[in-house]
């Protein structure tokens, strides 16, 4: 059996009086790849934002690579080598690509910035040209380049990416979700990822979750959720894409 | 001719202690959004702590004036930096997240505190401190004009440049300086990357005390007296700088802080004394109704 990196018990999460995440369990085991897809404002960035802290589980439990972080602050959890790529990039705006990507290092205490730096810049040679833009002037895309890109600096075993493939053009979006696999493949990195693209990152996942109203419905292995006729219906237009 | 000339001086010195006050408030408004009201009252504590332990050296036999003064301005900072720490702590942070005019109010409330207890620890009167750098230089003789610049004058602009240096240097190139700009841009992306908020935002409200200590020791070399009541007025004009630099802007409040002393010093000299206030509020307003941002404010371009 494969150690667990992420198990999330019964968890639920309110924004005042409204409750967004109903009971929720998944697991995700380390080195595994596990998507959760699911419609508009079915809860997944909220489990996304939940794991670290903010808003925080009312009920439940999450336990990270053995250590109970349901309760710890925001900036703790960060410090534990689980990075994320939020919903909307949150790019700092008037900060420059170096600076935000030196942003994403602070954790490792700039280790092994250059080395880091340069893996970046062949994964994304779009940020090379870009280094001293400031964030807020960037496209879409190099914006979402740049918060995938942040989040990796900081050197993550477990990595949470929400909506990776947003704004992007598909051949650019094909070719994150390859770096994605790469980087699993290559360096066993433990990957959670939120999609609307639901063919690619179901394909790509080893198991995916199906998210209903702050619920979980379905779960089970990436092709085999591909191949459900609810899972079709709902996520992929009836098996176009 | 002279008379300019010795205006532009003792306009400088002046901009240049009210320049010291004013990145305090820019500062924390960039981080937190609020006018930290209490901040020229921190300034007031400042001179005072800058002052007693003047006195205590003198009392211990240290009378070496570049010591003492290097001990002044260190422990002072760092007391001030403390009284910064404690405002936040108990004013400001509890009423973190809670609605917009909260903080504004604890903050006038802190002000008010902060005056009554220097007024009740201190007595109500001003305080005088002896010369403590005299001298200074002449320029001009020959050429049949005479201008002074005194050593205190030279002291308050080389410092101040000094400690502007060093400060732009910590908010563009250090890790605490980006942390700051992040908490500023986006408080709960920070948080993401591991920034401590709460640590960051404290450490703000003691860099912007340790600047206004600074400044308090200035303002007493340089006027030789103060009083309780000297953070509202010099509060007051700060502010006006850092809004008129563009509040949130560091270059803005210097040069904020610069152009109100000028302005006041000039009008004092050609105009009348009286309406040197009228005068630096109008010309705020002014630039203002042209440039809402202020001088050097950021107007809203990016996309986000
Ligand atoms: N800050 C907030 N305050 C109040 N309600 C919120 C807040 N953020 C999200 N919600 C609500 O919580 C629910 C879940 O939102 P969430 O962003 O998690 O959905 P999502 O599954 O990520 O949707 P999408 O696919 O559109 O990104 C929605 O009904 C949303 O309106
Ligand atoms: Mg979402």
């Amino acid at each position: 059996m494969t150690e667990p990196m992420l198990t999330i018990r019964g968890v639920t999460a309110y924004y005042g009086a409204i409750a967004a995440l109903k009971g929720v369990d998944i697991d995700v085991a380390k080195g595994e790849i596990v998507t959760l897809i699911g419609a508009n404002g079915a809860g997944k960035s909220t489990l996304m934002m939940t794991i670290f802290g903010s808003p925080q589980a009312r009920d439940g439990s999450i336990v990270y690579d053995g250590r109970d972080i349901t309760r710890m602050p925001t900036h703790e959890i960060a410090r534990l080598r689980i990075a994320q790529s939020p919903e909307g990039r949150r790019i700092f705006p008037r900060m420059t690509v170096l600076e935000n990507l030196q942003m994403g290092a602070a954790v490792t205490q700039f280790a092994h910035f250059d080395e880091d730096l340069r893996r970046m810049f062949d994964l994304f040679p779009r940020l090379k040209e870009r280094v001293s833009q400031r964030g807020g002037t960037l496209s879409g895309g190099e914006q979402q380049m740049l918060a995938i890109a942040r989040a990796l600096m900081s050197r993550p075993q477990f990595l949470l990416l929400d909506e990776p493939s947003l704004g992007l053009a598909p051949l650019i979006a094909k070719q994150i979700f390859a770096a994605i696999g790469e980087l699993n493949r290559t360096e066993g990195l433990t990957v959670f990822l939120v999609e609307q693209n639901a063919y690619h990152a179901l394909k790509l996942a080893h198991r995916g979750y199906v998210m209903v109203n702050g619920s979980i419905t379905l779960s089970g292995a990436g092709r085999e959720l591909l191949e459900r006729e609810e899972v079709r219906a709902a996520y992929l237009e009836g098996g176009r894409h | 001719m002279e008379y300019f000339l010795q205006q532009l001086i003792n306009g400088v010195t002046l901009g240049s202690i009210y320049g010291l006050i004013a990145i305090g408030y820019t500062m924390v408004y960039g981080i937190v959004g609020m006018i930290n009201f209490a901040h020229g009252d921190v300034f007031m504590v400042g001179a005072f702590m800058a002052l007693i332990v003047y006195l205590a050296l003198v009392a211990i036999g240290i009378t070496f004036v570049p010591l003492a003064l290097l001990v002044v301005l260190i422990v002072a900072m760092a007391l001030t930096a403390l009284y910064g720490w404690t405002v936040e702590r108990i004013a400001y942070r509890p009423l973190r997240g809670s609605f917009r005019l909260a903080p504004l109010i604890s903050a006038i409330g802190m002000s008010i505190f902060l005056q009554n207890y220097v007024q009740l620890a201190q007595g109500a009167r001003v305080k005088p401190l002896p010369p403590v750098v005299p001298g200074g230089h002449q320029f001009g003789a020959a050429e049949g004009f005479v201008v002074n610049i005194s050593n205190v004058q030279i002291l308050i602009v080389v410092t101040t440049v000094a400690l502007m240096a060093i400060f732009t240097v910590i908010v563009a190139k250090t890790s605490l300086g980006r942390a700051q700009r992040a908490c500023e841009q986006d408080r709960k992306m920070a948080s993401l990357l591991g920034v401590d908020v709460d640590r960051t935002i404290s450490l703000t409200f003691v860099m912007g005390a340790a600047l206004a200590s600074v400044a308090g020791l200035m303002y007493l070399l340089y006027y030789g007296v103060v009083d309780f009541y000297i953070g509202f007025v010099a509060g007051v004009k700060a502010f006006t700088a850092a809004v008129l630099g563009g509040i949130g802007s560091l270059p803005g409040a210097m040069l904020g802080g610069l152009l109100i002393g000028l302005i006041e010093t000039f009008w004092s000299a050609y105009f009348s004394v009286e309406y040197k206030d009228v005068a630096a509020f109008s010309i705020l307003a002014i630039v203002l109704i042209f440039l809402p941002s202020g001088l050097l404010g950021r107007p809203e371009v990016e996309k986000v």
